[in-house]
C-alpha cells in the first residue's frame, strides 16, 4: 500500500514543480481561450453535448439554449376551440385547472375541427404556479386546444399573477349568460307546468 | 503634497483596475464571462462597487471596541500608503528620495501587521480574532525569508537607496552621483570580462548580474503573496472558513479602506519586487552594437521622455506581476497552516540565508 502511494505521488522537488507549472499553464490556457464562446445551439447541433473550449456561459436574456418544439413549457389554451368538456381538469394530478361552465342558449358556433360548442366557459383558469407541467392535460384534450407553447420565463412578482384566465367572457357576460340559461329553463319549466296544467285540465273533462 | 494627491489617484486608479481585473480574469481562467453589465464588458464594476461601499451605513458592532475599531483601517492604509513614497518611479521622480529606503520599507509595512491585529481585536468576534491571529502569524514568519531576499539585493549593490539599486540595473547607471566609475559585468563577474554598462536592458537587472537573484525573487515573490494574504496563503481571510478573517465585522467606508489597503499592498509589493529584482523603472532591451534599443526606449532622464518611458517600463512590469497573483490565485488551493510554516521556517528562511552568504561571495568576485 505505502508503496502504492509513493508511486502515485513523487514528491520530488522537480515534479513538484512541475505540477505547479503544469497547473498554471492549464489555467493559463483557459484565460487565452476566452476569446472563444459557447455559441446558443439547438440540441440537435453536434456539437450540443461537447464542451467546446472558451466560456460557457450564456448572457441569458440577451442570449439563450432555443428550446425543442416538443418541450413542456407554459400552457395556452385556444378558448375558441374549447368546449369547455372538463376532461383537462379532471386528469390533472394537482387540481390546478379550474372550470366553470354555463350551458349556451343559442347555437354558439363549431370548434376548428367541427365539434359543436354547447358551453360557455364562464372560469377557465390555470394556476401555473401550481402546475407540474405533466402535460396530461394537453393528451386528454378532445379538440386539441390546450397545448403547451416553447415559453418558460414567466415570472412574476405577485404569486397571484400566475394564475392565467383563459375565457373569453367578462363576469358580466357571464352574468347575463347565466341569467338567460335561467330564464330559459324558468320558460321550459312554465311550458311544462302549463302543458301539465292543461293535460290534468282535459283529464277532468274527460271524467 | 502635490506628491501624495497624485500618488492616492494613482494608486486608486490602479487598485480599482487590478479589483475589476480580477474578477474578469478568475472569470476567464473558470470559463465564465465575469462582469458585463455595468458598462462596455462591465469595466464600470469596480466604481459601481466602491459607490455601494460609500453609500452603505457604518456599522460598528456594539460588544467592539470602537476606538480601535474605527481606527484600524486608517492604520493599515496609511502604512501601505506610505510605502510608495520611496519607490522611485522614474530616473528624476521619487517622492523622498530616502538614503534608507529599503530599511524604511520594511519597517513600515510590518506597521501593517498593526492595523490587522487591532481591526481582529476590536471587532470582538471569534472569527476576526483567529483570522487576525492567523495574519499576524503568516506575515511575521514571512517577513523572514522576504527580508532576507531584499537583503542579499541590498548586498549585490551595496545600497539602501532604492532610486541607487535603480540606476544600477540601467544604462544610465554612471550618471548617477558616487557610481560614475562603477562598470556592469555580465552575471556581475570580472572574470569573464564582458562589459555591459552600455549593453543594458535586461542584461543589467539583477536577477542576471547575480543569476542565484532569480531564486531570491521567486522566494520573495511567493513571501509577499502570503505578506498580503493572497492564494494559496489567504488562510488568514478563508472565506470558506472563517467568512472573511479580520474584516468580517465591517461594512460600508471602512471596509472599502481595508479592501483598499489590501490592494494596495499587492501593489506595493509588486513595485518592490520589480525595482530591487527587475530592473526598475529601466528598458528590458538591450543595444545591440548600433540597434540601441536601450538609449532609445529609455529617454533622456529629467526630461518627458524619460518619465514617460521610466513610468511606463515600472508600470508594465508591475501590472505584469500583478496579473501573476491574480493568476495564482485562481489556480492554487489554500495551503494548510502547518504547510504554510513549513514552506517558510524549513525551506525558504534556509534557502535564503545561503543565498544571502552566496550573494556575499559573489559580491567579491564582482569587484
Ligand atoms: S400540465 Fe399537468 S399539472 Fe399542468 S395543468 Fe396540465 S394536467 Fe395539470
Ligand atoms: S379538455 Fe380541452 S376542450 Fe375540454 S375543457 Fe379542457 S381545454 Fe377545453
Amino acid at each position: 500500500m505505502k508503496e502504492y502511494i509513493s508511486n502515485k505521488y513523487n514528491n520530488s522537488f522537480f515534479s513538484v514543480v512541475g505540477a505547479l507549472l503544469k497547473g498554471m499553464q492549464l489555467t493559463l490556457q483557459h484565460f487565452f481561450r476566452a476569446n472563444k464562446r459557447r455559441e446558443p445551439t439547438f440540441v440537435s447541433d453536434p456539437n450540443y453535448f461537447k464542451q467546446p473550449e472558451g466560456l460557457v456561459t450564456l448572457t441569458y436574456p440577451y442570449e439563450s439554449l432555443p428550446v425543442p418544439e416538443v418541450g413542456r413549457y407554459r400552457l395556452h389554451n385556444e378558448i375558441d376551440d374549447c368546449i369547455v368538456c372538463d376532461l383537462c381538469a379532471k386528469i390533472c394530478p394537482v387540481n390546478c385547472i379550474e372550470i366553470e361552465s354555463i350551458k349556451a342558449t343559442e347555437d354558439i358556433g363549431i370548434t376548428s375541427d367541427g365539434t359543436k360548442k354547447r358551453l360557455h366557459a364562464a372560469v377557465f383558469n390555470i394556476d401555473l404556479a401550481k402546475c407540474c407541467y405533466c402535460g396530461l392535460c394537453t393528451t386528454v384534450c378532445p379538440t386539441d386546444c390546450l397545448t403547451m407553447t416553447k415559453v418558460y420565463d414567466f415570472p412574476e412578482v405577485d404569486i397571484k399573477n400566475m394564475i392565467y384566465h383563459y375565457t373569453d367572457l367578462s363576469p358580466e357576460q357571464a352574468q347575463e349568460k347565466r341569467q338567460k340559461y335561467e330564464q330559459q329553463q324558468a320558460e321550459i319549466a312554465e311550458a311544462k307546468a302549463a302543458a301539465l296544467r292543461a293535460k290534468q285540465e282535459a283529464a277532468k273533462g274527460n271524467i | 503634497m502635490l506628491a501624495l494627491i497624485l500618488c492616492i489617484v494613482f494608486l486608486l486608479l490602479l487598485v480599482i483596475v487590478t479589483a475589476y481585473a480580477e474578477r474578469k480574469v478568475a472569470a476567464f481562467i473558470q470559463d465564465r464571462v465575469g462582469p458585463t453589465e455595468t458598462g462596455p464588458h462591465g469595466i464600470l464594476q469596480s466604481v459601481m462597487d466602491v459607490v455601494k461601499l460609500l453609500q452603505k451605513e457604518d456599522i460598528i458592532p456594539s460588544a467592539a471596541d470602537k476606538r480601535l475599531f474605527a481606527l484600524a483601517p486608517i492604520v493599515m492604509f496609511a502604512a501601505v500608503l506610505a510605502g510608495f513614497a520611496v519607490i522611485p518611479i522614474t530616473p528624476s521622480a521619487i517622492a523622498s528620495g530616502a538614503y534608507l529606503g529599503v530599511f524604511y520599507l520594511l519597517a513600515i509595512i510590518s506597521l501593517d501587521v498593526i492595523g490587522l491585529l487591532m481591526a481582529g481585536w476590536g471587532s470582538n468576534n471569534k472569527y476576526a480574532v483567529l483570522g487576525a491571529m492567523r495574519s499576524v502569524g503568516q506575515i511575521v514568519s514571512y517577513e523572514i525569508p522576504a527580508g532576507l531576499a531584499v537583503l542579499s539585493v541590498v548586498m549585490i549593490c551595496q545600497s539602501l537607496d532604492l532610486q541607487e539599486i535603480s540606476f544600477q540595473q540601467g544604462i544610465l547607471m554612471n550618471q548617477f552621483a558616487g557610481l560614475e566609475q562603477e562598470v556592469n559585468y555580465l552575471f556581475g563577474l570580472k572574470a569573464l570580462n564582458l562589459d555591459v554598462t552600455n549593453v543594458g536592458g535586461i542584461t543589467t537587472w539583477n536577477i542576471v548580474r547575480m543569476p542565484f537573484l532569480f531564486i531570491a525573487f521567486i522566494i520573495y515573490f511567493i513571501s509577499s503573496l502570503a505578506e498580503c494574504n493572497r492564494a494559496p496563503f489567504d488562510i488568514p481571510e478563508a472565506e470558506s472558513e472563517l467568512v472573511a478573517g479580520f474584516h468580517v465585522e465591517y461594512s460600508g467606508f471602512r471596509f472599502a479602506a481595508l479592501f483598499l489597503a489590501e490592494y494596495s499592498m499587492m501593489v506595493l509589493v509588486s513595485l518592490v519586487a520589480v525595482v530591487l529584482f527587475l530592473g526598475s523603472w529601466n528598458t528590458p532591451l538591450p543595444n545591440i552594437g548600433s540597434v540601441q534599443l536601450a538609449s532609445w526606449t529609455t529617454g533622456t532622464p529629467g526630461a518627458l521622455t524619460g518619465h514617460l518611458w521610466g513610468a511606463f517600463w515600472l508600470l508594465s512590469k508591475t501590472v505584469l506581476l500583478l496579473y501573476t497573483q491574480i493568476w495564482i490565485r485562481w489556480t492554487y488551493p489554500r495551503l494548510r497552516v502547518d504547510q504554510l510554516m513549513h514552506l517558510c521556517w524549513k525551506v525558504f528562511t534556509p534557502i535564503m540565508l545561503a543565498l544571502v552568504l552566496l550573494a556575499g561571495l559573489w559580491r567579491l568576485w564582482m569587484i
